[in-house]
């Protein structure tokens, strides 16, 4: 059970790093954003947003346009103009995961000939630019470098819009697995013992008339010269592993209570317990308002929509009633007809969000089991694209309201 | 547009995560298949929800017939590769792939486009050889779908030789040709959807991939005209606001206060709809599909959605 002291401000105080995660759609980087604004504000230090692809106005109103890799400080004046004297600072930064593949490579290259010869390979910068794979763990290699730097307080990232939420949790693994692999090894052995080989024979055969032996030729040189870099790699891989792993870093679980985004949080919350990470929050975004499941109201909505005509002629009787909706203290029929439209309007729209908002009650109350806090964001805040927006949404999920009765 | 929508032989159904992608294109294919065509759906990330948008079961590689002409099968790269080995190498499908199967994973991830090409090769192998009028793709979330659909040109370009580029050739020809293939963007009138919408279709339209229509999908009823709005406003004066207390309990308010919420979200969301058309342009087919109140999932939704998108195709 939830208690005071355990909300989303003790839990930003007591992390460096958040990851903030879930199915796309739900809202993730304006999460992401909201949370680590408030923490600049109101818990001070330096503290990062580290956002994936935010939508271009979210990132202008971060300041973060036309930038690529590095951090940028979002104006102290742009912060203190939005709300309270800020604390602390706010600084943003985007992935750009072309610039981060290049800037591993640089660091981990044994010598300047190699490194060029990377960099210039076409299936590197295939792999950097046009497949989706690389996205994962380079996310989480950024996260670590900048964690690594000591140059933050907190780091806020919000992770890539994946096939499956899971993917960028086990890219450090895949990375290392990719890079350990059989195929690897048979790729960098050389090309005549290969052919004696006799395992081998069979499925180089096949490889060779598929892509041609020119290809496979290029996919050796390619790891050749990756392989000098193996080392710092694997490393790397399991040092991102660790931090993930740290009792400093958390995760904040965003969905929104739709059923396909619910349903993948559910098994993304569980994934995090099998691997044994901390779920510091599940933040439920865009939620209708609670009164909508509310008996006596869901009474007046069906009486409005059963009887809007009795209801207008009922009203509008009284003079003072009919000078106040329509200007004048007696009404003409036309005027009971439109009063009566918008009353059975009232009841039939109240009654069908509350097919939704029940709905919603449902995934709620099967989602807020074991995290520590759960928090809730009104649908009609999430609309963010400003500082002063992303207070307004962050200050709803400072203020965090506990399982759901 | 000179093909009319479900004249074109292959669809890939894309858009941002959660704005009901697979909805759209389970309601596409059940439609094209009641017109009478005979048609493919295939989920390319394997997650269910197309199986779960016709309550049909699982659904595997093998297409299965679910509906009168609406056959359905999910993506599955390495029995792609098994099949493109027994039909264009001619390679008995019983050969032991030996390190093949074991190793696929990581030669698809060593070799880039690999899984994509032979995703899109799948699709394309069905389109040509007529085994479909109309193949849709319930395709990767609009980050991922241009590097699918570039992978055979990548392919292309990497390899100098082999059955494989020879392959590429045909495939892509088929990709770019207008009225072949098509490119469904579903959008919700949100505001990060819209804006990856107008991004996607910026990106596309530097492909030689043809845009062949934007759907948006959760389009709010309009609930008030002018005359209603303001009587709705007023009715929150003190004496109206009293006088429906006394009508129908002290709860009137919370009424009308959802149905604040209610117009104040379609407003919203009218904003995000103008600003998509407006960066669309006039030329470019936009077709609405309304907000599903009752259902959002299941069969329903998709007969209701398949209706909706009739209605605005015909």
């Amino acid at each position: 059970m939830t208690t005071h002291d355990t909300g989303i401000p003790q839990l930003l105080a007591a992390k460096e790093i958040v990851v903030v995660c879930g199915a796309g759609g739900v809202g993730k980087t304006t999460t992401a954003a909201a949370l680590g604004t408030m923490a600049a504000v109101h818990l001070g230090g330096k503290v990062l947003v580290l956002t994936v692809d935010p939508a271009r106005r979210l990132a202008g109103a971060m300041g973060l346009s036309g930038l690529g890799n590095e951090a940028t400080r979002v104006p102290a004046e742009a912060l203190a103009a939005s709300g309270p004297e800020p604390r602390g600072e706010l600084w943003a930064a985007m992935l750009d995961t072309k610039r981060s593949w290049d800037d591993l490579v640089r660091r981990h290259a044994p010598d300047a000939r190699t490194r060029d010869a990377i960099l210039s390979n076409p299936l590197y910068r295939n792999i950097t630019g046009k497949f989706v794979h690389s996205h994962d763990y380079i996310a989480m290699e950024r996260l670590f470098e900048l964690h690594a730097s000591g140059a933050y307080d907190l780091i806020v990232v919000d992770t890539p819009p994946t096939r499956h939420a899971l993917d960028f949790l086990a890219a450090p693994q895949r990375m290392a697995d990719f890079f350990s692999s059989r195929l690897l090894r048979w790729l960098l052995a050389p090309y005549r013992s290969r052919l004696v080989n006799a395992a081998s024979r069979p499925f180089y055969q096949l490889a060779d008339r598929l892509l041609g032996s020119a290809f496979l030729q290029d996919i050796a040189e390619f790891f050749i010269l990756f392989q000098s870099m193996y080392d710092g790699f694997i490393e790397r891989a399991r040092a991102v592993e660790r931090v993930l792993g740290d009792r400093r870093t958390t995760f904040v679980v965003v969905t929104t209570l739709e059923a396909a985004p619910a349903d993948e949080a559910r098994r993304f919350i569980a994934a995090l317990a099998d691997r044994r990470l901390h779920l510091g929050a599940v933040v439920l975004n865009k939620v209708l308002p609670v009164e909508l499941l509310d008996p006596e109201a869901t009474a007046a909505a069906r009486e409005l929509r059963s009887r809007p005509d009795e209801l207008a002629g009922e009203l509008l009787s009284d003079g003072a009633v009919a000078e106040a909706v329509l200007g004048v203290p007696s009404a003409e029929p036309a005027d009971r007809a439109l009063v009566a439209r918008v009353l059975g309007e009232l009841g039939e729209s109240f009654l069908n969000f509350q097919v939704v908002a029940t709905r919603e009650a449902e995934q709620r109350a099967e989602l807020g089991v074991g995290a520590e806090v759960v928090t809730a964001v009104p649908s009609l805040e999430t609309d963010v694209f400003d500082l002063p927006g992303l207070l307004r949404m962050g200050r709803r999920l400072w203020s965090h309201e506990g399982p759901p009765r | 547009m000179t093909v009319g929508l479900l004249d074109r032989r292959l669809l890939f159904v894309t858009g941002k995560g959660g704005v009901g992608k697979t909805t759209i294109a389970a309601g596409l294919a059940l439609l094209a298949a009641e017109q009478g065509r005979r048609t493919l759906v295939c989920e390319v990330d394997a997650k269910g929800d197309l199986a779960g948008s016709y309550e049909s079961g699982d659904i595997a590689f093998e297409p299965r017939e679910l509906h009168p002409g609406l056959f359905a099968m999910a993506m599955d790269t390495e029995a792609s590769l098994r099949e493109y080995l027994a039909v264009q190498l001619k390679l008995p499908r019983f050969t032991r792939l030996g390190g093949l199967a074991h190793t696929f994973d990581f030669l698809a991830n060593a070799a880039p486009g690999v899984k994509e090409i032979l995703t899109v090769g799948k699709l394309a192998w069905e389109v040509r050889e007529r085994h479909y009028d109309l193949v849709v793709v319930d395709a990767p979330a609009s980050g991922h779908v241009i590097g699918q659909l570039q992978a055979p040109q990548a392919i292309n370009e990497m390899l100098s030789v082999g059955p494989i580029r020879e392959q590429t050739g045909w495939v892509l020809q088929l990709l770019t040709d207008a009225s072949t293939t098509g490119v469904v963007v579903v959008a919700a009138p949100e505001e990060m959807p819209v804006t990856e919408s107008l991004e996607l279709v910026d990106r596309l339209g530097r492909t030689n991939i043809d845009l062949a229509a934007v759907v948006v999908n959760r389009v709010l009823p309009e609930l008030f005209g002018r005359a209603e709005e303001q009587v709705f406003e007023r009715l929150a004066r003190p004496q109206p606001a009293a006088a429906l207390a006394a009508a129908v309990g002290p709860s009137a308010v919370a009424v009308v206060d959802a149905a604040r919420v209610a117009v104040t979200l379609r407003r919203t969301r009218a904003g995000h709809l103008a600003r998509l058309r407006e960066g669309l342009g006039p030329s470019r087919p936009v077709l609405y599909v309304p907000e599903l109140f009752a259902r959002t999932h299941g069969l329903r939704a998709t007969r209701q959605v398949a209706g909706a998108l009739d209605a605005e195709l015909s």
